[in-house]
């Protein structure tokens, strides 16, 4: 009988902790007992493969959704999707949701006094190929204030929801667009304490994809927990 | 590794409060299971906070073997995945979900693992989700399951559903994020 390896916990600095005070709401939702290490077994090593079938035409054109054109600055949004050896993830899901131009979500708990655009649901998904790229068309998402203290905005971003090969590959994410002045006064973005592993949630205006008199482009490439070659086998088995 | 660089990956982020937005989306492309079908179990709960308070905007999503014990593969007749589901909590900061009965699997070192899910707990307020384990009380396989044998006895329980009723398939399971009853979590 061999052992088995105990689930690695994430490089130090590398991702926020629990419990970080700054952002006010994670105070009373953040466990304070030891958290418990996780034997890695077949559970941990293999994870849900979704296929084409689940996602529509327009699934990844957020422009296209609503029969008209939302306002605001067209982008493109795009990249691949790596494991921890730099291998693309084929096949991975990526999910999105974001505020619209003037920065409110369509959605009931969001009372900010901006208007909602008919034009603009805010949600997209993407399937990788087989190069781990992903790409959508979206506008850009304008800041938005929220409760958590005094006169507090947050930075543009985009949430992002990816599934990579085996479940321990999840991740839930926001990206942020280059030199925006909110991001160092924002306790989400700043909760990443390695100031590398912040700056890597931040997407890089690329000017080669950007399409004249038409849309600009961001570049952000995600990097998943994981090696996929070998979980994906697994998971396909 | 063989010697090759080593990508970090990137930071979690919290989920935030709009996540129906883009994620309930795959709560309805899934396959519904109708509570009581053969081969079924009904989970349900609900997620507190360190005040006792229910969480009206958690998401969870669990994941597990098929009922054979195999992980993986793609539900008949659709692209959805076997032993994947998804569901948030309504404004009580309860959730029911349907799910078949996974059964007892490989842990990949030649033991078995008892009938179980992964879970992975999503909010506002979360930075990084938590992970937890859900298993089936009184399930004899229990005994010798190397992840929930593993954990401090006085919290043990924290992982087992509850039948309402003996021998039933509706089984009760709170989630309780921070105080003396606190759900096991496990570090990742
Ligand atoms: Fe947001």
């Amino acid at each position: 009988m061999s052992t088995l390896n105990h689930v690695t916990p994430a490089l130090e600095g590398t991702q926020p902790a629990y419990n970080f005070p700054p952002y006010v709401s994670s105070v009373a939702r953040s466990p304070r007992l030891p958290l418990v290490l996780l034997p890695e077994t077949l559970t941990e090593r293999c994870g849900p493969v979704f296929g084409q079938g689940l996602l529509l035409p327009d699934d990844n054109d957020l422009t296209a959704q609503q029969g008209g054109d939302p306002q605001g600055e067209r982008i493109y949004v795009h990249g691949r999707v790596l494991d921890e050896d730099g291998q693309p993830v084929r096949g991975a899901l990526v999910e999105i949701w974001q505020a619209n131009a003037a920065g409110r979500y369509r959605h009931k708990v969001d009372t900010h006094d901006a208007p909602l655009d008919p034009h603009f649901q805010g949600a997209g998904r993407a399937l990788t190929n087989d190069d781990g790229y992903y790409c959508f068309k979206t506008i850009k998402p304008g800041a938005y204030p929220w409760g958590n203290h005094h006169n507090a905005w947050r930075p543009a971003h985009i949430h992002f929801s990816l599934f990579g090969a085996g479940i321990l590959s999840r991740l839930v994410t926001q990206m942020y667009f280059p030199g925006d002045p909110l991001q160092p006064l924002d306790p989400i973005f700043n909760s990443i304490p390695d100031e590398a592993a912040r700056q890597g949630l931040v997407a890089r205006l690329d000017m080669e994809r950007a399409e004249p008199n038409y849309a600009l482009a961001y570049a952000w490439d995600i990097v998943l927990r994981g090696r996929s070659e070998t979980l994906f086998e697994e998971a396909r088995r | 590794m063989k010697g090759t660089e080593v990508w970090i990956a990137d930071g979690s982020q919290t989920v935030g409060p709009y996540f129906r937005i883009g994620l309930q989306y795959l709560v309805e492309r899934a396959p519904t299971l109708v509570p009581g079908a053969e081969g079924t179990v009904t989970i349900r709960g609900r997620v507190l906070d360190r005040d006792g308070a229910a969480v009206p905007d958690a998401l969870l999503e669990f994941w597990g073997a098929n009922a054979e014990g195999k992980y993986g593969s793609v539900a008949s007749g659709t692209d959805f995945p076997a032993g994947f589901y998804r569901v948030p909590t309504d404004g009580l900061g309860a959730f029911e979900v349907t799910v078949q009965r996974p059964g007892v699997s490989a842990a990949g070192d030649g033991r078995s693992q008892a009938p179980h899910f992964l879970v992975l707990v999503f909010m506002r307020g979360l930075l990084r989700h938590l992970l937890t384990r859900v298993y089936f009380a009184g399930d004899e396989s229990n005994a010798s399951d190397p992840v929930l044998q593993g954990t401090p006895d006085e919290r043990r329980g924290t992982l087992l559903a509850q039948p309402v009723v003996p021998g039933s398939t509706l089984m009760e399971w709170n989630l309780v994020l921070q105080g003396a009853d606190e759900t096991v979590f496990f570090a990742w």
